[in-house]
């Protein structure tokens, strides 16, 4: 009996929340008596490999190939149904990337086994692993009673707290890549990396996001929202309004129609708060709020706020947290 | 060539949150039903499509007998043919045979073997699973590519897309048959013409039953304890201050306090 944890990774470097999901499966695995391995499919892991150890993996398995440089849903469910059926795995849990979802939804459709997909809990009641996610778009929250000998979830980011590593280490076992390229239907003929030190939505721990409220001067505004993201080191976000208007690409967009958030701290620069942007980020720790308008709906979700012009504020305050920062 | 879309009816997005745990847990909903609003995405690229490559477009719904106002919708914005599969085919069970039942469907669209590409929305917006499509491509047995920001080109039994993660962007080249759910950058969905509207309410949907589809029953996961999550009531605190400088320090002593930054 294990929980298998998929671990993503890009040029072998894991995906930081993975990492909070494995330390999950770890607590979960002392309360069900199970094992936990984690899952590495890719084409240079050892040392992400070392890592899952570190962040509490009592077995690690990895496959390795040329093949698997990139993520391909053929191959790497292939290895994910092999490692599940190595390890007797009673669960199969992944991060909910895009990657992380579709591949945990394939692995429990072909093993005819229950899914708790972008689940946003996991915990044990009488000897077996539970769920919770929510429907209708945040609305209603669920539990997810599995049903199936394997249970498999997908798990939002941000779920859970980040662990220590540890300074343990490990022998990895290895998995045998038994399709060769030639039988892998998917070709990747171009890849663009994303900019570098660029920060993900989902990942961070401060988002700074900008609405309609820069409308007045919209390059001039998220170059202040922007200025202020990076002094806090933190991502950019945008309401929909934002995006619709052209202001910033839709990889910025929280809410509804855009990314989920659950950051520390969400600072809502010009953003009214329509619930379909409350729904990206009404989980977020502490929420503030600037914005001239005294009534907006935003104020009534958020902990902190200050009525005035972004537009003289948001400087204000990157010019305040870089003097504290330094 | 043939375009299946699959597409759902879902809530008006704005009525959500009056959703009610009686509601959900009976699927009686009150909410004004419209399109889902991800799958208009895979509508306008199934009639962009068949602009391009001359393709036939069919559009699949699951549903009560009678839901066919997203299928209309779809219909009215220029897609061919509608097909309701009602959803006593799947037996109340799971995303599998859902997913099982949308499989069986698409194999009756056309002549047999006519659908070589499956388009649907990234989720729904009350389902919020993103998992019927993976399922429907595992029923089918075919390759699947999710998140496509665009479909570059079709030939010679290949299909040659750009799709996003979180890392970035990679051009992908895949055999025929495909399924594939878009991306919201895919294209802009039109709005749906007067005349089509008109169109769309004297067409006459056939419905697929447990008469026509047989699927396998699956529960392999039940949803329980369905409840509102509690919105923490939190009293905003306003930062005062004679100037913007003096609001912005109170905001960083506050947050610092908070040890959020």
């Amino acid at each position: 009996m294990t929980i298998l944890v998929w671990i993503e990774q890009n040029d072998g470097q894991a995906v930081s929340n993975c990492w909070e999901l494995l330390a999950k499966a770890r607590a979960l695995g002392q309360e069900l008596d199970t094992e936990v391995a984690a899952l590495l499919i890719g084409s240079d892991v050892e040392e992400a490999a070392q890592q899952a150890f570190a962040y509490g993996a009592g077995r690690v398995l990895a496959a390795t190939d040329s093949s698997l440089a990139r993520f391909r849903l053929q191959p790497f469910v292939e290895i994910a149904e092999q490692a599940v059926e190595r390890t007797g795995a009673v669960a199969f849990l992944a991060n909910a990337s895009i990657r992380g979802g579709v591949l945990a939804a394939t692995v429990a459709c072909r093993q005819n086994a229950g899914i708790a997909a972008s689940a946003t809990d996991l915990w044990v009641e009488d000897g077996k692993l539970v769920a919770a996610r929510v429907i209708y778009s945040g609305n209603i929250r669920a539990r997810i009673q599995f049903e199936s000998h394997l249970a498999v979830a997908s798990v939002r980011p941000r779920s859970f707290p980040m662990p220590e590593a540890s300074e343990r280490t490990g022998t990895v076992e290895t998995l045998d890549a038994t399709l060769n390229e030639d039988d892998i239907r998917q070709k990747i003929t171009d890849f663009r990396a994303a900019e570098a030190g660029e920060i993900s939505l989902t990942d961070a721990h401060i988002i700074v996001s900008g609405g309609r409220g820069v409308a007045a001067d919209p390059q001039k505004g998220f170059e202040l929202v922007g200025e202020l993201a990076q002094t806090l080191g933190a991502a950019l976000g945008a309401s929909r309004a934002a995006v619709d208007a052209g202001y910033i690409p839709y990889k910025h967009q929280v809410g509804q129609t855009g990314k989920t958030v659950k950051p520390d701290l969400y600072v809502a620069c010009g953003i009214s708060g329509a619930i379909q942007h409350l729904a990206g980020m009404g989980n977020s720790k502490i929420i503030v709020a600037v914005n001239k308008d005294p009534n907006a709906p935003i104020f009534e979700r958020a902990k902190y706020g200050i009525v005035d012009d972004l537009f003289t504020t948001v400087p204000a305050l990157t010019a305040e947290f870089s003097k504290r920062l330094k | 060539m043939n375009i299946a879309v699959l597409i759902k009816q879902t809530p008006d997005t704005a009525e959500l949150p009056k959703i009610s745990v009686e509601e959900a847990r009976s699927g009686e909903l009150r909410a004004t039903m419209v399109l889902n609003p991800w799958d208009e995405f895979a509508v306008e690229e199934a009639i962009d499509l068949s602009y391009r490559f001359g393709c036939k477009t069919t559009a699949v719904s699951m549903g009560r007998a009678g839901e066919t106002d997203a299928l209309k919708h779809a219909l009215a914005m220029g897609v061919e043919n509608a097909l309701l599969v009602d959803e006593e085919v799947a037996g109340g069970g799971d995303e599998w045979a859902a997913a099982d039942a949308l499989a069986a469907a698409v194999t009756r669209v056309g002549e047999e073997g006519d659908v070589e590409l499956v388009l649907t929305g990234k989720m729904s917006v009350d389902g919020n699973s993103g998992v019927i499509y993976a399922g429907v491509a595992c029923k089918l047995g075919w390759d699947l590519l999710v998140n496509v920001t665009r479909i570059v080109d079709i030939a010679d039994g290949k299909l040659i897309a750009e799709q996003a993660f979180e890392g970035g962007q990679e051009t992908v080249e895949v055999p025929m048959p495909v399924v594939i759910s878009v991306a919201k950058e895919i294209n802009e969905p039109r709005y749906p013409s007067f005349m089509g509207i008109r169109k769309a309410s004297r067409a006459a949907i056939p419905v697929l039953g447990s008469a026509d589809i047989h699927v396998a029953a699956s529960s392999t996961a039940r949803w329980t304890d369905l409840e509102k999550p509690e919105v923490e009531q939190v009293q905003v605190r306003i930062i005062e201050g004679d100037s913007v400088e003096e609001k912005a320090a109170r905001l960083a002593d506050v947050l610092m306090a908070e040890k959020v930054i």
